[in-house]
Order: structure tokens, then sequence, then C-alpha cells
């Protein structure tokens, strides 16, 4: 997945003078995860470089940049640390459009690992998504497969709106099935990582059909993709899972086709449950599928605590959690 | 209180207590105002150095004050920018016609035309004078209080009351409260209610201005209270390290609503000073002093033209009148404290200026105002004929789901139908518009 992202910004800096690539340490030394390797030494130091460590700073260069008429690719070192760039976001490049009655834009996409599973204890580890899909006027991102970042990371790129692009790092190397005690799988054993040479876009706001199936459908998106996936083949359970891939705006044509046809629906997210991203899905379907339903709205999430180290494995939402959840769900 | 751990010192020993200081401001209402102890020094004193200068050799200029204009209302030294008597009374125009708007704004919100205004009294020549000292096509991120920026380069005030009655005309479609302009033609950004997010959005933009190999700079104006924000101190950071072509003002106003400047840290050294921590460029300036105000920003702009780096200037000035229409300084200040302003009153000065040197008299000032006063209120009418707030002139419906995003996604459209369902439950047959 990391080549994908290196792939899709070079692919796009080659296309736009405009794009310029920014961050803490995403210059000469190509980023911590190596997301922006290799770019300043083909693009220059004034298309990608380093900052100062200040996410209130970077985004708030990235708005002005912006208005200017450049399309800056900001990245956030871990979202875990996104918080201090919050009010330029929530209140500046959300608004900026909508205020200005479309004479200022912010046509910026905000790159950053996010997610546990590596063991990365509070501050490496957190989901914060349902903080930016409560902002009126921006998009929420999340890829869960190397085909799947590249293009829906040039789309981002591309799009006029600001784009809070979420990059889970568990599965930046390898699809991650919440089977922790078992060995990882580097991304090359997967179809998945099949990643065409240049430019191509996945849109914005549509969903993808990881498996059809008729006994219930599972909304899903990032890592938990592959760990829903995992429990579902080792439970045999014939479910129609859904990878999100964009929470604002979100499938929701999709989301309800699934649930008329399967008549349950399991949502699963790594973030806290209370006020996350998996209420707002809940009241959705409730709302649009509720004479389909044959069974209640269940949430497999992380809990509602700071993400903890030792107790990584009993927090994150893994086979157990997820099981208990199908089969509570498919036995009503 | 903190438990002090086992075995520490404790009661008993013979350490001084401490105590918080928190700060007070010299004066409060009924209190006789005496403001010797500012020190101001005379007009022209303050040297002048190369527009290219180390800042490390201007610190105490930071700690200083450039006045150009004298109590003999002659200009002085070697900031005298020498503007020809057709610019200054260009600038004096421009100046009166910021005092009368907002004076007719503030009466329009008294008779409940709009919901609030914001007057910039006594702060007029640093909005004025320093935007005449830029170029047109310079980008300027203000604050809520620089309205001089707008009427000194020629925005219609039309529209900017159609703006502050969030009417039909209103280019902002009535959704921002009023004053908060934005004219992209007039290179004059959108401004926002979160204070100071400007100042380093004003150094992204003059990066951006730098790394396409562009010749425009940014100015960004903020008040001496916002600067306690953390955005201020990023647009220092950002400004030095990448040496941006970016002037940031400082409007030291005193008052941050009814806090004195004492709690954004003014008591113990000046804003200016602030710069030399970053090494940027520090001026501190008579913000009444509307040829100082030119002076100093013009010597900004040139640095920054010749990518000498970035400067940080202090307009040093006095907040005439309340915060908004909402406050009432009575509450937390002494009245006295307009008239015993050792600054003066800029428009006053700049026009005693232009008479000192034969280029004016009081009677062409008192024509000037008059016309002034007149011109806005006759724009004012030519406003409400599109509508004042609350009286059903706005913009439709269908307009508030707009440019949350560039397209309306599923969720804004059902949103949209639900509203103008809702406005045709409450007036069946529809609004007449």
């Amino acid at each position: 997945m990391i080549e994908a992202i290196n792939e899709a910004l070079d692919v796009s800096m080659e296309r736009d003078d405009n794009i310029v690539v920014m961050g803490e340490d995403v210059g000469y030394f190509g980023g911590v995860f190596r997301c922006t390797a290799g770019l300043q030494e083909k693009y220059g130091k004034t298309r990608v470089f380093d900052t100062p460590i200040s996410e209130c700073g970077i985004i708030a260069a990235a708005v002005g940049m912006g208005a200017y008429g450049l399309r800056p690719v900001p990245e956030i070192q871990f979202a875990d640390y996104i918080y201090p760039g919050l009010d330029q976001l929530i209140s500046e490049a959300a608004r900026l459009r909508y205020r200005s009655a479309g004479e200022y834009i912010a046509p910026m996409t905000v790159r950053s690992p996010f997610g546990g599973g590596i063991f990365g204890g509070q501050t490496h580890s957190q989901s914060p998504e349902a903080l930016f899909t409560h902002v009126a006027g921006l998009k929420t991102v999340i890829p869960s497969t190397p085909y799947d970042a590249k293009g829906l990371l040039i789309s981002a790129i591309e799009d006029n709106d600001p784009v809070i692009f979420f990059e889970p790092k568990r599965i930046y190397n390898g699809p991650f099935t919440g089977y922790y005690d078992k060995p990882a799988q580097p991304w090359k054993n997967f179809d998945a990582s099949l990643v065409p040479e240049g430019h191509y876009k996945i849109p914005l706001g549509k969903a993808r059909h990881v498996t059809t199936g008729d006994e219930l459908t599972i909304l899903a998106y990032g890592t938990m993709v592959h760990v829903v996936e995992a429990v579902c083949r080792e439970k045999g359970v014939d479910a129609e899972i859904l990878d999100l891939r964009t929470l604002v705006p979100l499938d929701i044509e999709a989301i309800e086709a699934s649930v008329a046809k399967t008549g349950r629906c399991l949502i699963v997210h790594e973030a806290t449950r209370t006020s996350g991203f998996g209420a707002e899905l809940s009241a959705l379907v409730t709302e649009r599928c509720f004479y389909h339903l044959e069974a209640p709205v269940e949430r497999v999430t992380g809990f509602d605590t700071p993400y903890p180290h030792s107790l990584e494995w009993a927090y994150f939402p893994g086979p157990i959690r997820i099981g208990e959840a199908l089969d509570k769900i498919l036995s009503e | 209180m903190a438990d002090r751990p086992a075995g520490a010192a404790g009661e008993g020993d013979n350490r001084p207590k401490l105590s918080l200081h928190v700060p007070e401001p010299k004066f409060r209402p009924g209190d006789a105002v005496d403001f010797s102890h500012l020190q101001i020094p005379e007009a022209g004193v303050q040297p002048r150095p190369d527009e290219t200068c180390d800042p490390k050799d201007m610190r105490d200029l930071a700690f200083g004050l450039v006045r150009v204009l004298g109590e003999d209302n002659k200009a002085h030294g070697p900031w005298d920018p020498k503007l020809d008597p057709e610019t200054l009374r260009r600038m004096l125009g421009h100046m009166a016609m910021t005092r009368a708007f907002d004076e007719r704004m503030f009466r329009g919100q008294r008779q409940g035309k709009t919901s609030f205004y914001m007057k910039c009294t006594g702060e007029e020549a640093t909005s004025v004078s320093a935007s005449m000292a830029l170029a047109a096509d310079d980008m300027v991120f203000p604050s809520y209080r620089q309205q001089g920026i707008l009427i000194q380069r020629g925005y219609p005030l039309i529209e900017m009351i159609n703006q502050i009655y969030s009417n039909k005309g209103d280019k902002l479609k009535g959704r921002q409260l009023p004053i908060m302009y934005s004219s992209r033609e007039h290179s004059f950004f959108t401004i926002s209610g979160n204070l100071a997010t400007q100042t380093p959005q004003a150094v992204g933009w003059a990066m951006a201005s730098a790394a396409k190999g562009d010749s425009r700079i940014a100015a960004t104006w903020v008040g001496e209270g916002s600067t306690a924000e953390g955005d201020f101190h990023s647009a220092c950071l950002f400004a030095t390290v990448y040496n941006a072509p970016v002037i940031l003002n400082v409007v030291n106003n005193q008052w941050a609503i009814s806090s004195f400047s004492g709690f954004a840290g003014g008591e113990r050294t000046t804003f200016a000073a602030r710069a030399i921590g970053y090494g940027l460029a520090g001026l501190r300036v008579d913000g009444n002093d509307a040829l100082a105000c030119y002076a100093a920003q013009k010597w900004a702009a040139d640095r920054a033209r010749a990518n000498a780096g970035p400067t940080l200037i202090e307009f040093f000035t006095y907040r005439a009148e309340g915060h908004s229409t909402s406050d009432d300084p009575s509450g937390y200040r002494s009245a006295q404290e307009r008239n015993e302003w050792p600054l003066g009153d800029p428009v006053t000065r700049l026009k005693d200026h232009l008479i000192a040197i034969g280029e004016w008299d009081e009677e062409r000032q008192q024509k000037m105002d008059l016309e002034a006063a007149e011109y806005v209120k006759a724009v004012t009418k030519e406003a409400e004929a599109n509508g004042i707030l609350g009286h059903g002139l706005h913009h439709p419906f269908r307009t508030m789901f707009e440019d949350v995003f560039e397209e309306l996604p599923w969720h804004l459209k059902e949103q949209s139908e639900q509203a103008i369902r809702e406005r045709e439950t409450k007036f069946p047959g529809g609004l007449k518009l």
C-alpha cells in the first residue's frame, strides 16, 4: 500500500505542477512510513518539503496555498496528532467555499496514517474519523487495499473539496485478518496488490463489494474489511461485505440495496463506540431499511476507552467479538 | 491542593509563599486616566534601516515607536514617506469614508436593520494607510476590523452593506455574520470568526507565491489579543522558516473586548518584540500616524518583494469605541481613556498635517465629511431596497445547501428538499419574492 500511495503522489505531481507535498519528515527522508520516498529528489524542494512540527501550521499553510491556487497534499504523521490542526480543518478548510460563496476553496488532501493493531498505544493507534464525518464540508476517505489506495488518493487530490485521507497503517505492508497470532502475509501474495501503472481513479462516494452474500450485510472500512472477511470465511458465513471506502459522501444506495436483500446488518469499526461513525450508519440503515430488517442492527467497535498498549488484542475488535455478533444477528 | 509526596519538605520550612500575578489594567470605570507612563518618542527620531537589513540589527525598532507626524503637524525624519498632497488627500478621504461608514452601520444595527456591527474608530490608519502601501493584487488576510482596506481598494460600499444586511444582494448569500466580507476580485480573503486563523494562512499564500516565482506578496492583520492564539506562533514560525514574502500586522489597540493587552503578554514587552525570537524583522509604529503606518508597510512590502524576508509590524493604537455593537466598554474601562490617549486621532492628525503644509483647510474637511456621510446614506438606501435582515428578502432556501461541497451530495439534496417542503408548509402557495 505504501508503494501505491507513493505512486499516486508521483502520478499526480507529474500531471499537475500545482500539487505540493508537505509535512514532517516527508522531504529528504521520504516520510516515516516511506510514502513520499524519492519525491523530493524528483520534483524539487519547492514541491516536496519538510515542515516544522506544527500541525496547525501545516494545515493552515495548506489552506493559504489552496487559496493561492495550489493543490496541497499535507501529511499529518499520525492521525492521533491531527488535533492541533483541527481548528484550521473544521473552521477554515471545511468552510472556505461555503462562507465565501465559492470565491475561495480548499482543494487539499490531508493524508494521515491511522488505526491500531500495531502496539501503537494511545497516540499511534487512534481512529478519529467520526470527528471529521461530523464536519460539513469535509470528505473522509479510507482505503483498504493498494489498488484502492492509489485510485482513491488520485481522486482525492483531484477533488476540489478538502479530503481527509486516512491510511490504515496496520495494512501498509499487507492485509491483517485480526488473527494476530498467525503469520502476517505481505501484499504481494494478494490480487489487490496488483496496482496498474500510471493514472487511474476510483470515484469518491462509491463502496466496494468485497464479497456478495445473502445472510447479512457487513459495513466496514480500512483494516476491518480484512478482519471481517477472514472471520466470515472461518465461520462459513455467507456475508455481503461492503468496503465503504468513502464515509462522506457515503454510498447510501449500495448500503440500502444490500440490506434490502439480506435483511441483516453488522457494522464494524476500530474506533470507539459512542458517537462513532457506526452510530450514523446504524441510524441510516434503521431509518431507510427498517421494514427489511429481520434483526436489530449490530455494531462491533473498539471499546470506549483510550487505546491501550498491553491490552491491544483485548481492545481490538477481533475475530471473537465479531464472531459473537455474527452468531447473535444470525440467530434472530 | 496538590499533595506533596511523602517525605518532601512541607509546612514549616522557610521558603517564601508563591503568589500568582493576574494582570490588571491601570484604569477602570470612573478612574482618572494618566498615560504619562507610556514612552512616546519624538517624531522622526527612529532610524530607518535598509529594507534588506538583518533582523538582529534592528532590535531597538521593536521597542521604539516609528513616528513621522510631530506636535507641529509636520513630517519628520527618515520614515517620512514623502507622499504628494494628492495622495495624502486620498488617504484622508478613505479614512473619512471609513469613519462615515462605521457611523451609519452602527446606527443601522441600533435601528434593527442588522444583527451586528463592529467599528474601527481610531484605527483607520492601520488599515487605510497600510493598504495604500501595498499593490492592489497583493493578497490581504484581514481580521474583522480592517474595513478600511476594502474602502481603500474601491470595493463598492453597496456590496459591504448588502453583506451587513444579509439581503438578497449579499454576495455571500446571507451565510456569514455581518462584516465577515470576502472579495477575491479585491484580493481580500474571506474573513473568519475564528481568531488568528488567517495569519498562518497568509504565510501559506505567500509561500505559494514564492514557490511559483510570482511577484505578489501577502499581508495579514490580527489584533494584539489574538496574538495569544497558537496560530500566530505558527504564522511567525512558518514565515521565518520559509522566508515567506509576508507582512504580519499586529494592531495593538490595547483591548481585546474587555481584556487589556496585558492578558496577551503586553505588560512586559512589546508585540513587535515577538519578532526578535523568531528572527523576523520587527517594527513598532505609531498606529495613529497615517504617514508612519504607510511608511512601515511600504518598508515591509519592499523587503518582502526583495526576497529579504517577512516583517512583523505592531501598530500601537487605541480602540476608541466598544468592541462591537454587543459590547459596552463603560463596564470595564475608564471613559476618559479615549480622550487622554496620547497618540490622538489618526484622522485629525492627518487632516492637521495637510493643513500645516498648506494643502487643506477646515472648510474642505467639513465638506469632505459631509459628502462622505451623504454618500454612505444614499448607498444605504440603495442597499435597503435589497432588504434588511429578517424581512424575507433573503436568498432562496436551496442556497443554504450549496457550496458546502462543489457538488450537492445525496444527503444535502434530501435536506434541501426538506427545507423547501417546510417553506411550503409555512407559506402555502409560496413566498412572493
